[in-house]
């Protein structure tokens, strides 16, 4: 479990994130939902240590994350955020085998080279696997970092806007996937979001953030209603109970 | 065509260059001739080797294409560091001491000022490519001129006695600083190959690296003052070569098309050694030293970097 207390950043006098607290059990999805702004990806940089706090603490199963070896830490967590221009000329599979980094030290071993496999064909990447990045259109490279992740095999999965750029079917493929790996392998995730209907349909616990708050935090029984919404994006919703799910209706 | 293959290709271009620039027109006065075009040979292939390797791992932690060190003043510095220290400790002093021992000194002091870099430039939040860049011509330029100011200072007797054991050129090496010049190169190598498996991984930028498990401050720390020990060798050799690192750091990049660092940085060396060598067989054999391969280097290096700016090149 992930013990998130207190935790702030501040950029010159703008407080990004302010006094939050959350807690992230082990086996669940978590969704980090908000407005642009909210500070939702400053708080999963903290947490996973990309950026320092500057208040707080993050505790990865009783440690604090920044105490951990780095080599160490990359075995159980994995980060992948949302702004990733590599600019280095790499084939997909090069880079998914970078996600054995921490295990191999740049020398592929044979069990290397399975899990690599294994993350290529569980992101359906086997007919671009020897294309190079800057050929493939950003559905297809995002799906190539999330493999990079998952032959990463960690417990810890953090993802910053995982559905960007996918369409509905590789959106949908992505979260049955975060879904099974949870469900299957005992992962814990935790992903920023925009898609509510998505953070409905598929996470177990949704933290809302509005200007730096936690603002609500639970099950999405009781966070995909009416007035909750409203007051985390300040706008009216009407969410209906769809086949068993609760679905937010807010085209129009 | 495979990595491999191509690296040998490039490797043999650069012994066949060492061989030419040695072994060309040597009518006869073998024993006066070879140690001299040896020891040349020598100082090139070391300054050539430092320049390339140093120039591909600084691209690779400032994750971009443009920037070397030489462009953000590294070799300017050295040039200034060994200027203020005849300054300060005078030129009679100086040709008493050591020559080994001011070299060291100025190693000694780059060390310092790229740690110092790392601290002011690489860890401020959101770093700019274009700001370091900035920086780094107005610095170097202050550098120079701080220099060329202190040697007009300095007493002109003085200057022309330490001027040829400091201030180096292609026509006239530092051959005296050759065994250890090559001492720290070869050390500041040895302590790179423990680094140098996180060369990849850095390349994929800063966040990757952290998410994979590097100590990334910790890592570019050390390979900025590798960097350091190469630059001011390659400058105590033979002086600054401005556009020498971008042009073969980028023909490296551009032959191997890869983000492995095992063969963009020998690939960066051989040509460089090779461009060197035959540039410098020119200037002395073609051109009969009517002009010095840094204005050629600077010419087309030159060129080659307004071309890169004006293509805003993101695509590695």
């Amino acid at each position: 479990m992930v013990d998130v207390t207190n935790v702030s950043k501040a950029y010159k006098e703008v407080k990004v994130v302010d006094d939050v607290s959350v807690h992230i059990k082990k086996g669940t999805i978590t969704s980090f939902i908000g407005a642009n702004g909210a500070g939702k990806s400053t708080l999963l940089s903290m947490v996973s240590r990309l950026i320092p706090k500057d208040e707080g603490s993050v505790l990865l199963d009783g440690e604090e994350i920044t105490s951990y070896d780095n080599k160490e830490l990359a075995k159980r967590l994995s980060v992948l955020k949302q702004s990733n221009n590599i600019k280095v000329r790499i084939t997909v599979r090069e880079l998914v085998s970078f996600g054995r980094f921490p295990y191999s030290q740049g020398k592929l071993k044979k069990e290397d080279e399975k899990l690599i496999n294994e993350a290529i064909e569980y992101m359906q990447l086997e007919d671009f696997e020897d294309r190079f990045l800057d050929e493939l259109s950003g559905g297809q490279k995002q799906r190539a970092y999330i493999a990079m992740v998952i032959a990463q095999d960690t417990d810890y999965i953090l993802l910053d806007e995982p559905l960007n750029n996918l369409d509905m079917k590789h959106s949908k493929q992505i979260m049955k996937a975060l879904r099974r790996m949870v469900d299957d392998l005992g992962k814990t995730v935790v992903i920023v979001i925009h898609d509510i209907n998505f953070a409905s349909c598929y996470s177990n616990h949704i933290v809302a953030l509005k200007d730096g708050k936690c603002v609500y935090e639970g099950h999405p029984e009781e966070m995909i209603t009416n007035n909750v919404l409203r007051e985390v994006y300040d706008m009216e919703f009407n969410v209906c109970n769809i086949d068993g799910n609760r679905i937010c209706v807010f085209f129009t | 065509m495979g990595y491999n293959k191509k690296l040998i290709i490039l490797l043999s271009l650069s012994v066949a260059s060492i061989l030419l620039f040695v072994f060309w027109d040597v009518g006869g006065q073998w024993d006066y001739v070879l140690p001299r075009r040896l020891e040349k040979v020598a100082a090139i292939t070391m300054t050539g080797a430092a320049i390339a390797a140093s120039t591909v791992i600084f691209q690779t932690i400032t994750n971009n294409r443009i920037l070397t060190p030489s462009l953000i003043g590294f070799d300017s510095l050295y040039v200034l560091l060994q200027t203020a220290i005849v300054f300060l400790l005078g030129g009679g002093t100086l040709v008493m001491m050591n020559n080994h021992f001011h070299f060291l000194l100025s190693v000694g002091l780059m060390v310092v000022f790229a740690l110092l870099l790392f601290l002011f430039i690489f860890k401020r939040e959101g770093k700019n490519i274009y700001f370091l860049l900035l920086v780094g011509i107005i610095l170097g330029t202050f550098f120079s001129s701080i220099s060329e100011f202190l040697q007009v200072l300095i007493d002109p007797n003085e200057f022309l006695v330490v001027q040829d054991k400091m201030f180096a050129s292609f026509n006239n090496a530092n051959t005296e600083l050759l065994l250890v010049g090559g001492i720290l190169l070869l050390a500041a190598t040895l302590y790179l190959f423990r680094y140098t498996k996180y060369l990849d991984v850095i390349s994929l930028g800063e966040e990757e690296a952290v998410n994979l498990g590097v100590n990334y401050d910790a890592v570019v720390k050390r390979l900025l003052g590798v960097i350091a020990v190469y630059v001011s060798v390659a400058t105590a050799l033979v002086g600054p070569i401005t556009f020498l690192g971008l042009i073969v750091a980028n023909v490296s990049h551009e032959v191997f098309r890869t983000y492995r660092h095992k063969y963009l940085i020998p690939g960066a060396i051989f040509v460089s050694i090779f461009s060197l060598l035959l540039g410098q067989w020119f200037v002395e054999h073609v051109f009969t030293f009517s002009t010095t391969i840094s204005v050629i280097v600077n010419f087309v290096g030159g060129i080659y970097f307004i071309y890169l700016l004006v293509k805003e090149n993101d695509v590695w």
